[in-house]
């Protein structure tokens, strides 16, 4: 029974995918895309009733379909293992899955090939939950480069544009960095434990039968989860594989939404809290973590700062709160990065799915010089963006507000210097939140006449999902709120050692007050920039000094290009055109030498097959010959 | 019913298809090996049987020659391979017209023919015969029925003959060194001729350049890229698909267990050679301008992988290799035949002149990004079980072998994306390309088909071949 409902969680967003791309063309638009959603939805169904399940029985359900590979040290079976963890992140991947299947089909309803999206979505949907449920870390390598597949589909899905076939390609090649991180640290932990079953690690180390004072085995587990940690960032976009996910804004925006914001970018925190026990024993590799996030959410937070693009404003912020998240990964603070995981996905969701709502009453305009004044045509899309930009902010009582409290508070006790990137990293995020806020939706429109007559707010598909998450975005901080954290007594079987969580306390209280301070001095800055002074960010080409720098993302992408794709090109061209020569030369070289020793030289490069033919059957009978008269 | 049987339907497949005369040729040679194909199928269930499917049979009394089939889960995997490949490779003929066609499809036959004998051979001599006669008949193919002008084919395709001729001398050689050791060409003989250190560099490094030459491996791969593009689709995938599995399959069927101990003691410079052979045959990828080529390197880059596979002596470098070699054998036998799809409708061989097929036929854009998917083994495709095994075994050896072998995940990417890209994408512009037959998509779907089925579950032929190939380690490991 629970064998078959966990492979119906799994195989009904594979049936969709299936459906809709052998028969999809024959179908009619809104059939497809209906599908496409109820293939979700039953997932989601059965997630639900686990997850009611495991909350009251607190029993893993363990699935164990067949053996997969065979290696010398272990087999690696199909296997999945539905516990707290993976059932936590179901939830919010069926669930916000769900809401934007809905959204899709009004919003690609115009596309001749919307069967072919939903078939896509579905197909990462189906990644994804494999990714989340396998009971082993090659189970979840599966899922892990499958939704790097359907990434690069999706981004690339308007295919006649190079450009966004580049974004593609360069979203799928930086993710592959990071999974041969990710490789590696699965050697080394099969060679380390003979297993890499997440159940068979955590009882090898809690038993002691993987012996943690020896420095050589520690050594070795150090690099296995610093390799762990470089596939994390390749998947969650931190430094310095993030690159790719500004760039995967070319897709279209609910993809943005789903994958490059709400799910598939929340996989490297996945896969570290779920390595947990693991990563508690390398603190040094903890450190890293813990620094590589905290700079990443400034720089991202940063760059953010400049960007016109709305999605690129968006695909920054998601940089920069994917670091946030990384940082309390960093601290041993597992609960609270997922936690911030989940308000991350409500409130960034409804930001991408609003932006979406705002694009498409633009007519595809993105850039927000162009916009203004929206919130008087678009009073949903305004109000539902407007809760998310305060929960995002980390204003009380909006979720986002408690979840990255959490973090911060976790740096002060911890690391003070951390702390002051991490809040900087806010203040940051406030101020673009509402520069975003105030060029879109406020002041007058500043758009083309043609474009200020087509302007609606969105039909009843869009604004709804967009509801149903601006509330999640108000109220989900309640699943963890300071004093009383039902996520952290759920979560407290999974995470071999809990974050200490300190009462609330005087300090508590201040850093709190310093956060809220915070956010009112970003917002007021925006305010007084935006509406006071009505400010417009200046065209392209006249953007100078540092602020040139920042617009350009540091030139982050220019450097790479100089630093590794072209010096890889350029031994391309070295190796074409000087060792191949030389190869190829040397052994034409020994055939002149042939050629001048033998006088059937001529025929040879004549290409007589009949002396070849002649020599071979000459050469094996006189060998024959020799050994039998010998 | 034994082995020999298969060589037999083969064999007899060859002269009959050229006796039907042209207009039934193409159909008797897929008939007959169709029919190889099953003969093979039910080998492999008597065998499972654990009934007796082997051929042997004394043909020369002196010097002693033996005439010995013999069937093992490693040769019925590789004769398998063959017999199963041999009919899509002929299937993926039927959109051309090629002239003399009755001896084009004979010399298919015979090729597979020779192929199936080199697998099964146990004597070294018989097997040194068939190893060579299977270079004639790709030989003729690629040289008559090829693509350019004839000057430039006939020199890239007498270089490939003679350079492969030439390092198979070198085995020859060996071969007969160790007759003069050990009276016999039996290799279960030669397991045991216990031949000094000294004689076993030399012995090592005999076969070593015939199978260099034949995988390739660098530097002896410059004639490999030529080749592949002037000869016809079909000698491509009887090269690429089957040919140089020969090679592979001999390293751990001769090389490794007559000389174990230089095995032992060269293996590191033999994987670092092979893993170089990855990173250059990646790059030099990147910087080609025609499909074909691009595949070539491709190709070359996924071998040396192989054969560094092999050579580390370990259980799972050895399934890993064997498990890629069959994987590799579909995937580019269907990599090769998108090629020539793009070729027969654009008439060009060049990347730049290609471009905007998916708009006009996304079916076959799908088919060949599973495809593309494959070959830069995405798990859950089959050539994802064989790479991992074989970089697992490399991090067991060395772990900067698994990291710059592991290159191959990147730089593959990298490569095939790009090649994805600009054959298949952007806008068609004035380009015409004809939707696919559904001849044309029954092979890719045979064949992806195949990929994704054992990408799920290999266990099939992962716990067909483990035992023979512990044999075989056991007795590497016997001796050192």
């Amino acid at each position: 029974m629970e064998t078959n409902l966990a492979l119906l969680l799994l195989l009904a967003p594979l049936a969709g995918f299936l459906l809709n791309i052998f028969a999809g063309k024959k179908l009619s638009r809104n059939l497809s895309g209906t599908l496409g959603t109820f293939a979700v939805a039953v997932s989601f169904a059965v997630t639900l009733f686990f997850f009611m399940q495991v909350s009251s029985t607190k029993e893993p359900i363990m699935v164990n379909l067949f053996k997969w590979m065979t290696l010398a040290n272990f087999d690696v079976n199909f296997a999945f293992q539905l516990d707290q963890l993976s059932l936590l992140w179901l939830m919010f991947v069926t669930g916000i899955g769900t809401l934007i299947h809905v959204y899709s089909i009004s919003y690609m309803h115009d596309d001749e090939n919307m069967h072919k999206y939903f078939a896509y979505l579905n197909l990462f949907i189906f990644f994804m939950l494999m990714l989340v449920m396998g009971s082993n870390l090659l189970i979840m390598f599966i899922g892990w480069e499958g939704v790097g597949l359907c990434s690069y589909l999706l981004i690339g899905f308007w295919y006649k544009n190079q450009d966004f076939n580049d974004a593609a390609k360069k979203a799928f090649i930086m993710n592959r960095i990071g999974d041969l991180g990710f490789l590696i640290g699965i050697f080394i932990i099969g060679y380390l434990f003979h297993s890499v079953d997440y159940i068979d690690i955590k009882n090898a180390i809690a038993s002691g039968s993987f012996n943690v004072s020896d420095v050589t085995n520690m050594t070795w587990l150090g690099i296995a989860t610093l390799c762990l940690f470089i596939g994390a960032c390749g998947k969650s976009a931190q430094i310095p594989l993030y690159t790719w996910l500004p760039d995967a804004m070319a897709g279209p925006t609910p993809v943005s939404a789903l994958i490059h914001a709400a799910t598939m970018v929340t996989a490297g925190i996945f896969m570290i809290t779920r390595m947990n026990f693991v990563f508690d024993l390398t603190p040094d590799v903890q450190n890293i973590i813990a620094i590589v996030g905290a700079v990443t959410s400034l720089i991202a937070a940063t760059i953010g700062l400049m960007q016109n693009d709305i999605k690129k404003v968006l695909a920054y912020s998601t940089v920069s709160q994917l670091g946030l998240m990384f940082l309390a990964l960093g601290l041993g603070a597992y609960e609270v990065a997922v936690f911030h995981v989940i308000t991350h996905a409500f409130f960034k969701a409804c930001l991408f799915l609003g932006s979406g709502s705002v694009i498409h009453a633009m007519s595809g305009e993105q850039d927000m010089r162009n916009m203004g004044g929206l919130r008087k045509v678009m009073k949903i899309t305004f109000i539902t963006f407007l809760i998310a930009t305060l929960a995002i902010s980390g204003l009380p009582p909006f979720s986002g507000f408690f979840s990255k409290d959490e973090i911060l508070m976790v740096a002060f006790h911890h690391n003070k210097p951390l702390w002051v990137i991490g809040s900087v990293a806010s203040i940051m995020t406030a101020f673009y939140m509402f520069r975003l806020l105030y060029l879109t939706f406020f002041k007058d429109f500043r758009g083309t006449e043609e474009q200020k007559h087509h302007l609606h707010e969105s039909p009843s598909l869009i604004t709804f999902p967009l509801i149903v998450l601006a509330v999640l975005a108000l109220v989900g901080g309640a699943i963890s709120l300071p004093g009383s954290s039902w996520l952290n007594e759920y979560l407290a079987p999974i995470i071999s050692h809990p974050a200490e969580h300190h009462a609330l306390g005087t300090t508590e209280y201040m850093l709190m007050g310093v956060a809220i301070v915070g956010a009112f001095i970003g917002i007021g800055l925006a305010y007084a920039k935006y509406i006071k002074q009505a400010f417009v960010p200046a065209p392209d080409n006249e953007i100078t000094g540092f602020a040139k720098v920042v617009y350009n993302k540091f030139y982050i992408d220019e450097i790479y290009m100089a630093v590794i794709v072209k010096p890889v090109y350029a031994l391309g061209a070295f190796f074409k055109n000087v060792t191949e020569v030389v190869f190829s030369g040397f052994i034409f070289g020994l055939g002149k030498v042939a050629n001048a020793i033998g006088a059937q030289g001529k025929t040879a490069q004549n290409g007589s097959v009949g002396l070849y033919l002649f020599v071979f059957v000459l050469s094996v009978c006189s060998i024959i010959a020799y050994i039998f008269l010998k | 019913m034994d082995v020999s049987f298969i060589l037999i339907i083969l064999l007899f497949g060859a002269v009959a298809t050229y006796f039907v005369g042209d207009k039934l040729a193409s159909k008797a040679a897929l008939l007959f090996s169709t029919a190889a194909f099953a003969a093979t199928l039910y080998v492999i269930y008597r065998y499972n049987m654990g009934e007796k499917v082997s051929y042997l049979h004394t043909w020369i009394k002196r010097p002693r020659v033996l005439l010995n089939f013999q069937a093992d889960s490693l040769s019925l995997a590789m004769v398998a391979l063959t017999t199963v490949l041999t009919p899509i490779i002929i299937l993926t003929s039927f959109g051309n017209m090629f002239p003399k066609t009755k001896s084009f499809y004979a010399l298919i036959l015979f090729m597979a023919f020779a192929m199936v004998g080199t697998f099964l051979s146990t004597d070294g001599l018989v097997y040194y015969i068939f190893w060579e006669l299977s270079l004639i008949p790709i030989y003729f193919i690629a040289l008559i029925w090829g693509s350019g002008d004839a000057e430039s084919r006939k020199k890239a395709v007498v270089k490939f003959f003679i350079y492969t001729f030439a390092g198979s001398l070198f085995m020859l050689v060996s071969f007969i060194y160790l007759y003069t050791k050990t009276g016999s060409f039996l290799n279960v003989h030669l397991y045991n001729a216990h031949l000094t250190e000294k004689e076993q560099f030399w012995i090592f490094l005999g076969f070593f350049l015939a199978y260099a030459i034949k995988i390739p491996i660098i530097p002896f791969h410059t004639w490999q890229a030529n080749v592949y593009q002037k000869a016809p689709a079909v000698g491509t995938m009887l090269l690429s698909g089957i040919m140089l599995k020969m090679a592979l399959y001999s390293i751990v069927r001769w090389q490794l267990p007559i000389a174990p101990q230089a095995a032992a003691e060269y293996k590191y410079i033999f994987i670092a050679l092979c893993i170089a052979g990855v990173i250059y045959g990646s790059i030099l990828a990147l910087k080609q301008t025609d499909l074909k080529k691009l595949l070539a390197y491709s190709s070359l880059a996924h071998v040396g992988l192989i054969a560094a596979g092999a050579y580390t002596l370990t259980i799972d470098g050895f399934r890993g290799a064997f498990l890629q070699m069959i994987a590799h054998g579909f995937v580019v036998v269907g990599l090769f035949y998108a090629a020539e799809i793009i070729s027969r409708r654009y008439n060009t061989g060049e990347i730049a002149d290609m471009g905007g097929i998916r708009t006009q036929s996304p079916k076959f854009a799908s088919m060949f990004m599973i495809l593309v998917m494959a070959s830069v083994a995405l798990p859950l495709t089959f050539n994802f079980i064989g790479e991992f095994e074989v970089l697992y075994s490399l991090a067991q050896t060395n772990i900067w072998f698994a990291v710059f072998g592991g290159t191959t995940i990147i730089l593959g990417a990298f490569y095939m994306l790009r090649m994805f890209q600009q054959v298949m994408l952007g806008d068609k512009g004035t380009k015409v390309f004809a939707d696919i037959t559904f001849g044309e998509g029954f092979v890719f779907a045979l064949i992806i088909g195949v990929l994704l089925f054992f990408g799920v579950y290999p266990s099939p032929i992962a716990d067909f071949i483990t035992p023979d190939l512990q044999k075989v380690l056991l007795q590497i490991n016997q001796i050192n």
